[in-house]
């Protein structure tokens, strides 16, 4: 299967298969005007199967949200039709306005303006929670 | 700006620090009377607690201080609607320090990120409550001289019960400390606390449902009360809140020196025939409450420049 190579965007690829819809999501790709390609179940040497995004624009991506859904994700990006960089992502400390606090306790349950911050409390089992409330991530 | 909102926000030479003065308070109080005079602390109190209120009240009065604020939530701007940040900001143009309830978790903690003066969490729903655990700390340091190598029982409610929660979390950073874990199934510790921080701290515990038979190894009986506010579901509460109830006869395999702590309020958990025991130590806790949190209050105003 074939997707036209991309002139000036962004291809998010290794996406650990079946993240690829949350990633598109979360990253808010169903808003934009250009073309997004989501390729899932790709054969891959590396993870035997991968998910790949690629992007028609040179958008800003917020990378804490691709870190949190998938840290060995790997961003491309394109200008002209060459590769001009290419990062890693890791898993950020925090992370605010990307998931949000479902604990009705929390304090974010009624104050409606407060920001849902929540930070990496267990790297090794991709751990986070709630600033506020400590309540787990789901 | 330094606040307290969680007990680990102290150093272990923080606790004992605070240990320290409190310790000097009680030796020497007269020294103390006049420490904060000029000075005001603000009770934001969002829901009621008679108990802690009146404990930072009188900690602050008699500092030589003075104390402004409301008690519930609708005597305060609250009830019309502001929030928790802009009520901070407001009362940093009035007071020197904060001490705060609410109802909800991390209120304290917003209070704090907006506050220009020191928070102090009084509570926050069944979230932390760290100065129970200060006035519990210096229980056991008094009782004990110390905290290491102490087998603690934590008995009742180990799931809502916050004052537990933060206690094995203080206690947890103490050499050779053993917890043992006494509930009903349906109100054991999470196990979130017993991953994070029992076994991510090396702490050794057990778990059990009968009091009795770990009793004779305990050297601190921490009993809690099974929290009507902390249910959704009143046949829930009503089926478990006589789970565990103390009395003369279960103490009868109990070391002579152990130390018999609560929270309070109690409702029927400890026995009114328990009190004249000399191993009770509720009623102590309450008076070394308020010490730590004039240590607390001296602290935090000092680390803020105000004192």
């Amino acid at each position: 299967m074939n997707i036209d190579a991309i002139q000036n965007g962004i291809v998010l690829d290794h996406i650990t298969a079946g993240k690829g819809m949350r990633l598109y999501e979360l990253l808010g790709l169903g808003s934009l005007d250009c073309s997004v390609a989501i390729i899932k179940n790709v054969v891959s040497k590396k993870q035997g199967r991968k998910d790949i995004i690629k992007i028609d624009a040179d958008i800003p991506v917020d990378f804490d949200v691709i870190g949190y859904v998938d840290p060995g994700v790997v961003v491309n990006v394109i200008r002209d039709g060459a590769l001009v960089e290419k990062r890693s992502i890791d898993m950020p400390l925090l992370l605010t306005n990307v998931i949000y606090c479902k604990n009705p306790r929390c304090i974010t349950s009624v104050e409606q303006e407060l920001k849902h911050v929540f930070k990496l409390t267990d790297r090794e089992n991709k751990v986070y929670r709630c600033v506020y409330c400590e309540t787990k991530a789901n | 700006m330094k606040s307290l909102i969680d007990i680990l926000d102290f150093t272990v030479e923080e606790l004992q620090e605070l240990i320290d003065t409190a310790n000097d308070i009680i030796e020497h109080p007269a020294a103390y009377s006049e420490r904060c005079r000029g000075k005001k602390l603000a009770t934001l109190f969002f829901e009621p607690s008679t108990r802690t209120r009146l404990s930072f009240e009188a900690a602050m009065y008699e500092l030589g201080g003075n104390v402004i604020g409301f008690s519930e939530a609708a005597s305060s701007s609250a009830a019309k609607g502001e929030s928790v940040a802009d009520t901070a900001k407001v009362i940093s143009c009035y007071a020197d320090i904060i001490a705060m309830r609410h109802p909800k978790e991390g209120a304290p903690l917003v209070a704090a990120m907006n506050a220009s003066i020191p928070v102090i969490n009084a509570g926050d729903g069944g979230h932390n409550h760290p100065t129970q655990t200060l006035a519990d700390l210096l229980t056991i340091y008094r009782e004990k001289g110390g905290f290491e190598n102490l087998t603690v029982g934590f008995c009742g409610d180990l799931k809502f019960g916050r004052t537990v929660h933060s206690l094995i979390n203080a206690l947890s950073r103490y050499a050779g400390v053993r917890v043992v874990l006494i509930s009903p199934e349906e109100l054991k510790l999470p196990s979130y606390v017993k991953k994070d921080v029992l076994a991510a701290k090396g702490v050794p515990y057990e778990q059990t449902t009968d009091l009795e038979s770990v009793m004779p190894r305990l050297d601190i009986l921490y009993m809690t009360r099974v929290q009507r506010e902390r249910f959704f579901n009143e046949e829930d509460y009503l089926r478990l809140k006589d789970s565990y109830i103390l009395t003369p006869e279960k103490l009868k395999n109990a070391k002579a020196e152990l130390c018999i702590m609560h929270p309070l309020p109690r409702v029927n958990e400890i026995s009114v025939a328990v009190d004249d025991d000399p191993r009770a130590c509720y009623f102590k806790q309450v008076l070394y409450g308020k010490y730590m949190r004039m240590a607390l209050i001296l602290k935090l105003l000092k680390e803020a420049g105000t004192l």
